[in-house]
């Protein structure tokens, strides 16, 4: 067949917007930071997950481990059921931690892992026992005002 | 009896719209039934390629940096308020990759291209050259209608991709390198925040609607209007018109069904 200079700005034409395309998908979306086949997924419940929202972090030591995936209401607990997928390189002990922090004062929340001591990994599926709810502002401020209201008056 | 010719005419215009999109439905149709060709003769497809993609890089490539500088602009000046600048990033690539890349490309796309294919085919059917295919026993559907049909649906997506990442880097000129906003941040809490099926597959799905859609109706307004330099023209501004509202309405429909705020 004859090649044309048709064909060049034609092929030209589709060569950049396919480059957009992987450049949108790269560099700008997440499908060149986060792998999502290799990762493993546990769960936990919590007792209040505050402002936490699926594909938020999963950080350890500030280190992006895994993204939340699914938040639903045990019916049977009446607490929050989160689950989180966790990149496979990253392996923590049974024992771990799982608390929700905010990032910033007024930033987005994350789950913040902190590994205990027990030689067992998780593994997929497993639930993470030892939790701690997200801090509430008002709870917060209620307990502070409480407390300072038992205090005997200041002499 | 003012009041009877009123209703009448009402009547007439309603009854002549259904009857013209039934028309058009059986268009659309008889346009997929004779594609096969076109792919087999696939230069067709580049030829109209060229003239509909490739001329329309150049407005696709200004408007789209141009956009892009805008939104970090005006970006930045709200952000800054709640101290958020970081956030510049996010706001400009999500309005992008969303909206603006799908709507903007389309809306020039029809314009650009799509007011050139009416007029080409209303042409063709004013000069006669469309009854003399026939005369051959050559179906202009599939030698005329498919191909432009075909490369406005393969153009469309390409455009809009182009016209999303150009307006990225132009919010990235305004954003980091004039304003001063961190560029480690700019990138990062992007890459955070969008995600590639949910934003960037929805965004090439928009586009590739509002592709078939745009060819269509100019394909369609070239197909039916009246063989006269007055209905060319007419054609030619009803196009822009329809797509226009089409595509807007169009994106209103799909982002509802998208992004129900899951």
């Amino acid at each position: 067949m004859e090649r044309t200079t048709l064909d060049l700005w034609v092929g030209m034409f589709v060569v950049a917007g396919i480059a957009a395309l992987v450049f949108l998908a790269m560099k700008v979306g997440n499908l060149g930071t986060y792998n999502v086949s290799n990762t493993y997924e546990v769960h936990a419940y919590f007792g209040n997950v505050g402002g936490l929202k699926p594909k938020a972090s999963i950080r350890d030591a500030g280190v992006l481990v895994g993204r939340v995936t699914e938040i639903n209401l045990d019916t049977q607990r009446y607490e929050a059921n989160v689950v989180m997928s966790i990149d496979k390189r990253y392996q923590f002990p049974k024992d771990t931690f799982a608390n929700i922090l905010t990032s910033g004062l007024l930033g987005e929340q994350y789950i913040g892992l902190m590994p205990g001591g027990d030689t067992e990994m998780l593994k997929n599926g497993d639930q993470i026992k030892q939790t701690q709810s997200a801090m509430v502002l008002e709870d917060l401020i209620s307990k502070f005002m409480f407390s300072k209201a038992a205090e005997p008056a200041a002499k | 009896m003012t009041v009877i010719n009123t209703i009448r005419g009402i009547g007439h215009r309603i009854i002549n719209a259904v009857w013209r999109i039934g028309v058009a439905a059986r268009f659309f149709f008889l346009t997929l039934l004779y594609s096969g060709n076109s792919f087999r003769r696939f230069h067709l497809i580049i030829k109209e390629l060229f003239s509909s993609g490739v001329m329309s890089l150049i407005i696709i490539i200004v408007a789209g940096l141009f956009v892009g500088m805008v939104l970090g602009l005006q970006g930045y000046e709200t952000l800054k308020r709640y101290g958020s600048e970081s956030a510049l990033g996010v706001m400009v690539a999500l309005g992008l990759v969303r909206e603006l890349g799908p709507v903007m490309a389309a809306l020039l796309f029809a314009s650009r291209a799509g007011s050139a294919m009416t007029a080409e085919i209303g042409l063709m059917k004013a000069t006669e050259q469309i009854s003399a295919m026939e005369m051959m026993a050559v179906n202009p559907i599939a030698r005329i209608v498919a191909p432009r049909f075909w490369a406005g649906v393969i153009s469309m997506p390409l455009l809009a991709a182009l016209f999303s990442a150009v307006g990225i880097f132009g919010g990235y000129l305004v954003g980091v390198v004039q304003i001063g906003v961190d560029e480690g941040s700019f990138w990062s809490q992007m890459q955070a925040a969008v995600d590639f099926r949910e934003d960037i597959l929805n965004g090439v799905i928009k586009s590739l609607v509002f592709g078939t859609v745009v060819t269509l109706i100019a394909l369609f307004e070239g197909f039916d209007a009246p063989p006269t330099a007055e209905g060319v023209s007419g054609a030619t501004t009803r196009t822009v018109v329809t797509s226009s509202l089409a595509i807007l309405m169009l994106d209103f429909v799909l982002t509802a069904i998208m992004f129900r705020g899951a």
